[in-house]
């Protein structure tokens, strides 16, 4: 199937202004005022025609796939394979590559529970190199999300593994000398994330990659924050897996994909057994369907599916250069407008180096959850609290700040709207006036 | 400015965020010396909430089930310190009893989802944290430090 092309020209706010036309949730209000939504990082609107794609699915072709010879369980089939191939050649992968989960954290978990497998046994011969011990290391990033964070405490803990991790600077950077050290002859498993949901950085993905190359550790790539907003090519980014989630890039709730190499998936254990994964089963034991199908048990997410695959052609159409390119501005105007308010202080990249639409900021003598009320009194919608990553907060001295992320429905407009509401903050508070905590 | 914003910040709310009466030392050593007499019981209590990472720390003492002193050590937002300072104002010299029923109509209060008019001659100044109940998000907010004190004077009559 193929994708469709995007026009070359950047996007700008008359084109947006369109956009937003497709997407009926940014026409409500919040408290009296027009909603201004900037907390895609935490999940993104659907356009109509997803919502359609999902309604089309319940209306015309309900029926469980992969099993039964009926029409209808023909086409159900046929159309939860063809939101795999969208979603495959999306990111760059082939079809088997990509396994359809309920979110990332779920994606994660997958690969941790199928090493943990490997690591007790299962999977024979071929999934021997899974395992993991004593004397082994995983190595993760201080700037994790909790999702892919614990599922490796677990895995560690279960085999006896070491986890370690690659620590960030004060502005919330990797520090790379440290990397080449941490990851050493013991590191089976690298697993970082491609875009920080809380700084908004691009990691340094090939030299990463090399690093866990150089000692045949597999990679694993949390993708939350990357695949919704930049060009995505897993050929070209050449980890051995990649989560991500669909409720982030215009999907529904309640699907999310992992991508891992053939070679990988073939050899490795399931993480969920039950039905649709199986070959021949006895009382004993039982034959497993190889990938993607050995890692989707029982009756999967099929009108999810069919969505997320509407919400990727929405994007391709839309072309992802052009997205990112347009949420790099809005990135660069959130962090240039913070920068320039008295009292507050941008977690991240400063203004003017590399980052995704994505800003999140403390504000003296203000708690982030006092931020996020007066914020959401101007019909702004931000988030407020650690975003499930409290080792990085702890790290930058905070234990919540409050985050403005964008998408392509966002426009300068809205973005100028947020800064002039940031300005209100602290006098409203009282903050200014005694410069101390509130 | 939105008048749903000022429900919920009252002014009383955001000058207590600030002064923060009660809050020190919850050493229980802290206490020691002249007015409270040797014969106190204390207890202690730590609240987290997990959603927003706000905490407390607070300790009673009780002489003869009175309070004689309440003093906090936390973190978080305007509504929790607000509130922890609020009432260490109000429960200070009250009895248990009087200290319970206080408690009691606060949780209506908060619980009440603005429907509830509050008894400003049992809360006194915790009356302005009406406005937080139509805010369920915020509630736990509120609660927190109440929820302390309720957990530190059982710790302290055990
Ligand atoms: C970087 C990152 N990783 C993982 C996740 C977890 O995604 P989900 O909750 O959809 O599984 C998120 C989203 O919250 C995220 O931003």
């Amino acid at each position: 199937m193929p994708i469709l092309s995007a026009p070359s020209h950047p996007l700008a706010n008359d084109e947006v202004a369109r956009i937003r036309n497709d997407f009926p949730l940014l026409a409500n209000e919040l408290n009296g005022r027009p909603l201004i939504y900037l907390d895609s990082g935490a999940t993104s609107q659907n356009p109509v025609s997803v919502m359609e794609a999902e309604q089309e699915y319940y209306e015309q072709r309900n029926a469980a796939v992969h099993r039964g010879a009926h029409t209808l369980a023909v086409e159900a089939t046929d159309a939860y394979e063809n939101a795999r191939s969208l979603v495959a050649s999306f990111v760059g992968a082939s079809p088997e590559e990509i396994i359809f989960t309920s979110n990332a954290t779920e994606a994660l978990n997958l690969v941790a529970y199928s090493l943990s497998n490997a690591s007790s046994g299962r999977g024979g011969e071929a999934a021997r190199p899974y395992a993991l011990g004593p004397g082994d290391s995983i190595v993760v990033t201080e700037m994790e999300h909790h999702a892919n964070l614990i599922p490796w405490q677990e895995l560690a803990a279960r085999t006896g593994a070491s986890l370690r991790y690659i620590p960030v600077d004060d502005d919330g950077a990797l520090r790379l000398e440290e990397a080449a050290a941490v990851i050493d002859g013991s590191t089976k498993l690298l697993a970082f994330t491609h875009v920080s949901n809380v700084l908004g950085t691009i990691n340094p993905v090939a030299e990463l990659v090399a690093l866990a190359r150089k000692v045949g550790a597999l990679t694993v790539l949390d993708a939350c924050q990357s695949v919704p907003h930049l060009p995505i090519d897993v050929t070209e980014l050449d980890v051995d897996f990649m989560a991500f989630s669909g409720h982030k890039m215009l999907g529904p709730t309640g699907i999310g994909a992992l991508y891992g190499r053939s070679k990988h998936l073939r050899a490795m254990p399931p993480f969920l057994t039950g039905g649709s994964m199986i070959t021949t089963v006895t009382m004993e034991r039982a034959e497993y369907l190889p990938p993607p199908s050995r890692f989707e048990a029982g009756t999967q997410r099929i009108s999810q599916a069919v969505a997320l695959g509407s919400a990727v052609n929405y994007l391709a159409e839309t072309g992802m250069a052009r997205i990112e390119e347009w949420e790099r501005l809005l990135g660069e105007r959130l962090v240039a407008g913070l920068e320039a308010v008295e009292g507050i202080r941008v977690l991240g990249p400063r203004s003017g180096q590399p980052r995704i639409g994505l800003a999140s900021f403390d504000v003296d003598g203000v708690h982030a959850h006092d931020v996020g009320q007066y914020l959401a009194s101007r019909g702004i919608a931000v988030r407020v609290g650690h975003h499930c990553a409290q080792p990085l907060h702890r790290r930058l001295g905070l234990t919540a700040s409050t985050r403005a992320s964008t998408y392509l429905y966002n426009t300068t407009d809205e973005v100028d709207a947020f800064l002039t509401a940031v300005t209100e903050v602290r006098s409203f508070f009282g903050a200014s006036a005694i410069g101390g905590s509130v | 400015m939105s008048s749903e914003l000022e429900s919920l910040y009252q002014q009383i709310i955001l000058d207590h965020a600030k002064r923060r009466v009660g809050q020190g030392s919850v050493d229980p050593s802290s206490g020691a010396g002249s007015e409270l007499a040797a014969g106190c019981s204390t207890g202690e209590s730590h609240q987290l909430n997990p959603i927003c990472g706000d905490e407390v720390t607070l300790r009673v003492w009780l002489a003869d089930s009175r309070i004689e002193r309440v003093a906090w050590e936390g973190a978080g937002c305007a509504i929790s310190m607000a509130s922890a300072s609020v009432l260490t104002e109000l429960v200070s010299g009250s009895t248990r009893d009087d200290m319970m029923e206080q408690l009691d109509c606060f949780r209506e209060l908060m619980r009440s989802r603005g429907t509830v008019v509050p008894d400003e001659e049992v809360l006194g100044d915790a009356a302005a944290f009406a406005g937080v109940s139509r805010f369920p998000a915020r509630v736990k907010c509120a609660m927190l430090a109440w929820v302390a004190l309720e957990e530190a004077v059982l710790a302290a009559n055990s």
